[in-house]
């Protein structure tokens, strides 16, 4: 295209700190590269500078949700209830899935659709995958099909295993954004600021579990579909560019309440609770039946945990 | 301590210790929760987790709206004149028939194995009397389904709404309404799959 020399970071003073950073995206601003961006709809220089999520002061947090709910009234003509409720004091969320009752017939993934605002179609976007596998294989993904396509469930001989986001206690995606977008929170629930995705998808390649979803093109959502109910960190209507993934319903389940997958699932195979409290059901379960946990050699240390409660 | 507390205790560990309480009224038993820290009237205004509702036919409970508890019923096994929906499906163990679990006086409630009567609200002691690991696994929420807050007040499914009683083995379930009441009920049929997901190939407009 050009010969143009790309600026080098380091000659822009120190990137590393806040100040540094604003600096030079200041000082970028000025330049060409952004005075396109400018122009592009719903781009607001304000979004742009805001600081990271964990250092917005609790008035800067309370414009930008604001500002998400004037977004979605101009988007879909609704109106929304946006918060950013933090994690409770002394809970850390567990998942647990019986694969032993598991029938594969997919409600939980147009559930977690409906609840969390993903886009429809191009791109259609899912949080959770159910795939198909052998009773004579076992769990083995090189006998997995994602696709099936079944009159009734579950077929014979099969068996059936949902993946969704891990929480990982040593998340890879975590480690591998480059701008911090994406952290593990207080209750383990990994969450993405969406303001702050880059979109290069590095985390992507990163989740050894595929449970991370691109906007690859704008969002197809449509307005009568969307849930009022959203939280900053999780289900907000995404911009086309950036990465998603499941949050633990984190605008319910910060509330108290049980995901969407967990009230929606026809065979009760799927558990939710606090790892912390001796009697919820994921104690029970991990106390009481055969666990394991997805890909355990990869040290990630999910806590979404699969069972067998026969 | 202070999450621990947050949790209410599920109304069955109430409902089962009031009834110990009411059969055994030996003051032994009678301090028993007492030691466990609260007194039987404190307990009784935690919030209570609420059973779903049975999900019964349309239109046909009370019971004893057909059938006469002063009429003399004989207790002998024999194929009925009504019923049929049951009849042609019961397929429970090899010797079940209705009277097994059925009162044969008062038709509006459910009768133990020892003969006690049981609600049909309370169904799932009389399931437990035979499939007593999966009632365990049911009261700590591994077994069955629940809804409602992870923290707090939820509803249990009962072993009803899942499982057809006559002929038990899962199938698919449904949402039905009744009385005016969505429920869920189980079905006869296996469920159909929702879509499978597009294909990356598929996606391109």
């Amino acid at each position: 295209m050009s010969t143009t020399k790309l600026p080098v970071l380091a000659e822009q003073g120190e990137p590393d700190t806040d100040e540094g950073r604003r600096a030079l995206l200041k000082a970028a601003a000025a330049g060409t590269a952004l005075a396109g961006l400018s122009g592009c709809a719903g781009f607001s220089m304000e979004d742009f500078l805001r600081k990271h999520f964990r250092e917005l002061s609790p008035e800067e947090l309370k414009r930008a949700l604001a500002k998400v709910e004037a977004k979605n009234r101009a988007a879909f003509g609704r109106e929304t209830h946006v918060t950013a409720e933090g994690p409770q004091e002394g809970v850390v969320f567990g998942y647990g899935l019986d694969i032993s009752r598991c029938v594969g017939c997919r409600r939980c993934v147009y559930a977690c659709v409906k609840e969390n605002n993903q886009s429809r179609q191009h791109p259609q976007i899912h949080w959770i995958t159910v795939l198909e596998m052998d009773k004579e294989h076992g769990v083995d993904l090189a006998h997995a099909d994602a696709f099936y396509d079944a009159a009734t469930v579950p077929r014979p001989g099969k068996f059936y295993f949902p993946v969704q986001c891990q929480q990982c206690r040593n998340p890879p995606c975590v480690k591998a954004c480059p701008t911090q977008a994406t952290w593990k929170e207080k209750d383990g629930i990994v969450v993405i600021d969406y303001d702050w995705c880059i979109g290069c998808r590095c985390c992507m390649s990163a989740c050894p579990y595929g449970a991370r979803h691109f906007n690859l093109a704008e969002p197809t959502l449509p307005a009568a579909e969307l849930n009022p109910d959203q939280h900053y960190l999780g289900n907000r209507p995404r911009p086309k560019g950036v990465v998603e993934k499941c949050t633990f319903c984190i605008q319910r389940s910060r509330k108290g309440r049980y995901t969407a997958c967990v009230e929606v699932c026809p065979v009760g195979a799927r558990k939710f609770g606090n790892l912390l409290d001796p009697e919820s059901e994921i104690r029970k379960v991990m106390e009481t039946k055969r666990v394991f946990v997805f890909k355990e050699d990869l040290a990630t240390q999910p806590q979404f945990y699969y069972f067998y409660a026969t | 301590m202070a999450i621990w507390s947050r949790n209410v205790r599920p109304r069955i560990e109430l409902l089962a210790s009031l009834a110990a309480l009411a059969l055994a009224a030996s003051p032994a038993t009678a301090s028993e929760p007492a030691a466990k820290g609260a007194p039987p009237a404190a307990r009784a205004l935690e919030p209570l987790v609420q059973a779903n509702t049975p999900p019964f036919s349309d239109g046909i409970f009370p019971c004893s709206g057909c059938h006469d508890p002063k009429a003399k019923v004989s207790l002998e096994r024999r194929q009925l004149a009504f019923h049929d929906d049951q009849q042609s499906v019961l397929k429970h163990g090899e010797e079940r028939w209705c009277l097994d679990c059925h009162d044969a006086q008062n038709r509006d409630v459910l009768r133990s194995a020892a003969g006690k009567p049981i609600p049909f609200t309370e169904s799932y002691r009389l399931c437990g009397q035979c499939h007593g690991d999966k009632l365990r696994d049911w009261k700590v929420g591994v077994h069955g389904k629940r809804v409602g807050r992870w923290d707090g007040e939820k509803t249990y499914f009962l072993c009803v709404n899942c499982h057809n009683p006559h002929t038990p083995a899962w199938k698919g379930v449904s949402d039905v309404v009744v009385d005016g009441k969505r429920i869920v009920s189980p079905t006869l049929e296996l469920l159909k799959p929702e879509p499978r997901p597009k294909r990356a190939e598929e996606q391109r407009q």
